[in-house]
């Protein structure tokens, strides 16, 4: 089990060298002067000097990569080139709403997504299961964008329920106006995942309910609902964890879309802001971290998979 | 990881999945009609894409301040945007840029991963470096990565498709190994080293062929989610200039009018999502037509 675990904890570690080595390449190896792209087109030769030598770009590129990941394990990140501070305090300002808002989200898919797999696996082949796989198709085909704006047109513009934009934090409004902000974009941001869930809940529990004890369950008279809900699912459970984790990276572009489209003061935003300004140290620490939390995310649930599953630890 | 159906998840991971999961995973029954409808949808998004420039009534491009926002009427059948620009032409013209980013990234991906992918799963001195390189790219959220790429080079037709394409070739590295790591198993590639063939034969003539089915199968998918993150990148303001009439440009303009005109986000809306529904709906079919793998396990039970 251990011997498992350092093995998999170590096998992140050159994902996330690699990833580093992309982001610092992407800048070196881009057309042109990197200091010039960093400090945009207004720059006097003095700050240009300047940028090249806090990047230390006079240097080998070896030791600028070695410098540079080394600033990134201090949690330096660098400096905004927009509003001058660090990229770490920005993110971390924004941090609070993406974080409420995805939680909300996988919250919100699994409670839904969950019981619409279990039921399209039991009535396999019905009507029923039909609906749930097509809208899942169309979920996965529908431009979050479009739902954003869809779901914005029906509930906040002609039944005027919700409001149209904006954001309140729990920390400062309290839990109720949050939840009235937060309902319309966590729907669109959870269209995709529902899908997804849905779909995998379907497959694995399909793949449980030919297996013997269930059949044994069904002839010791345990209910229907207890077979589904205590027997099946609990066994169907690990691979449905899996493709939360992997449906990570799906929430990330979620979350980039659904906040420009609420107007949400969160990573994403930061993300489109920094965009529109080319503001690239803070593109680059917003794909560092990320990823890093990718990895980890992922890293996290292969542990737990392993203790959950002990075939998977002798493997 | 990208932005895959889940299908796409699915086979990335299937190599360590029971065989009936991968099995149910994908319900084979669809309807026939759905696909032949998908197909009808399809042809008709390209043919529009291709005659664009006859079928348009007005020029996209072409403002005029005094038709500022109009409604639907008989000279402007959708309307017009915020400059006075005719959203019907706009919308046709923008099937061009999506269909070519969509099958530009999707041929790309394919020739740059297949050579990968046949290296990586035959030399495994190759495989760690290759794969660990793929792993890496597959950590970074994939439209951050065409941001990335985008802000630092300037946005063209090409640079767009190549942000956009980066980030999908390790979804066909990783197919293609896992085609290779078995295929090279099989007794006729043991015949061929026998007979002494060169590599390059067994590779291209014995090993390739079979990764076929399944990279068409793949490149469909690749080609819907090119669309969807050329529509992202144009919607944030990271894709093509705001005077190109793309789906996602036009969503992107319409978004300050949507109280007072919502057509101008629901027209470019409704055409990318039929588009990329008809894609994944035909993928589905050529999947559960071509893939050998799934037929032959299929037959089996």
């Amino acid at each position: 089990m251990f011997s498992y675990c350092l093995r998999r904890t170590l096998a992140a570690v050159p994902v996330m060298v690699v990833v580093a080595l992309f982001v610092f390449l992407l800048l070196r190896l881009s057309p042109g002067d990197p200091a010039a792209i960093i400090a945009g087109d207004m720059a006097t030769p003095e700050q240009l000097d300047r940028i090249r030598e806090t990047l230390g770009l006079n240097q080998p590129i070896y030791i600028q990569f070695f410098h540079w990941s080394g600033e990134l394990l201090r949690g330096d990140f660098g400096t905004s080139l927009m509003s001058n501070l660090p990229v770490t305090q920005l993110m971390a300002q924004r941090l609070e709403p993406t974080v409420s808002l995805a939680l909300l989200s996988i919250a919100l898919s699994v409670v839904v997504a969950v019981p619409m797999g279990v039921i399209a696996a039991w009535k396999h082949g019905s009507l029923i299961d039909n609906a749930i796989m097509s809208m899942s198709v169309l979920g996965f085909s529908v431009p979050v964008f479009v739902i954003g704006y869809i779901l914005i047109k029906i509930f906040a513009i002609d039944l005027g329920w919700l409001p149209v934009q904006g954001f309140k934090r729990i920390s400062q409004d309290g839990f109720g106006p949050f939840i009235q902000h937060a309902i319309l974009p966590a729907l669109m941001l959870s269209t995709i995942y529902i899908a997804l869930i849905a779909r995998m809940t379907r497959a694995s529990m399909l793949d449980v309910l030919g297996e013997d004890y269930i059949r044994t369950a069904h002839a010791k008279g345990a209910s229907e609902k207890r077979v589904l809900f205590k027997h099946a699912l609990r066994n169907a459970g690990v691979p449905i964890l899996e493709v939360i984790g992997t449906g990570f990276a799906l929430m990330i572009t979620g979350v980039v879309v659904t906040e420009s489209v609420f107007n949400i003061p969160g990573l994403g935003r930061l993300t489109v802001d920094a965009i529109l300004s080319r503001d690239y140290p803070v593109i680059q620490g917003l794909i560092l971290v990320t990823s890093g939390v990718y990895v980890l995310i992922n890293l996290a649930i292969d542990l737990s998979y392993a203790l959950l599953d002990p075939r998977i630890r002798y493997q | 990881m990208s932005l895959s159906r889940p299908e796409a998840v699915a086979a990335e991971r299937s190599e360590t999945m029971p065989l009936r999961r991968r099995l149910r995973l994908w319900p084979r029954r669809r309807p026939g009609w759905t696909i032949i409808l998908a197909a009808i949808c399809l042809i008709l998004i390209v043919v529009v894409a291709i005659l664009a420039p006859w079928l348009a009534p007005h020029d996209p491009l072409n403002m005029s301040p005094a038709n500022r926002l109009k409604p639907a009427d008989d000279t402007y059948w959708l309307g017009t945007d915020a400059y006075g620009r005719d959203l019907l032409s706009r919308v046709l013209y923008g099937a061009r840029v999506s269909l070519t980013v969509g099958i530009g990234s999707a041929l790309i991906s394919v020739v740059i991963g297949l050579p990968l992918g046949i290296l990586a799963g035959f030399f495994r001195s190759l495989d760690a470096v290759i794969m660990r390189v793929m792993d890496g790219l597959m950590a970074i959220p994939s439209v951050l990565l065409a941001i990335a790429i985008v802000s630092l080079i300037s946005a063209n037709l090409w640079t767009v498709m190549a942000a956009i394409t980066i980030p999908e070739i390790p979804r066909i590295v990783r197919l293609v190994r896992s085609v290779v790591l078995s295929a090279r198993e099989e007794p006729y590639v043991e015949a061929a080293v026998a007979l002494g063939s060169s590599l390059f034969t067994i590779m291209w003539r014995h090993l390739m062929p079979n990764t076929l089915a399944p990279l068409i199968v793949m490149s469909t998918y690749i080609c819907a989610s090119a669309i969807l993150t050329e529509a992202i990148l144009s919607f944030l303001g990271a894709g093509l200039g705001t005077e190109t009439p793309t789906w996602g440009n036009i969503m992107a303009e319409g978004r300050t009018y949507f109280l007072i005109k919502p057509s101008l986000i629901f027209w470019p809306g409704i055409m990318l999502s039929i588009c990329i529904l008809s894609i994944n709906l035909l993928g589905d079919a050529a999947r559960d037509r071509l893939d050998p793998r799934l037929q032959k396990r299929g037959g089996a039970q």
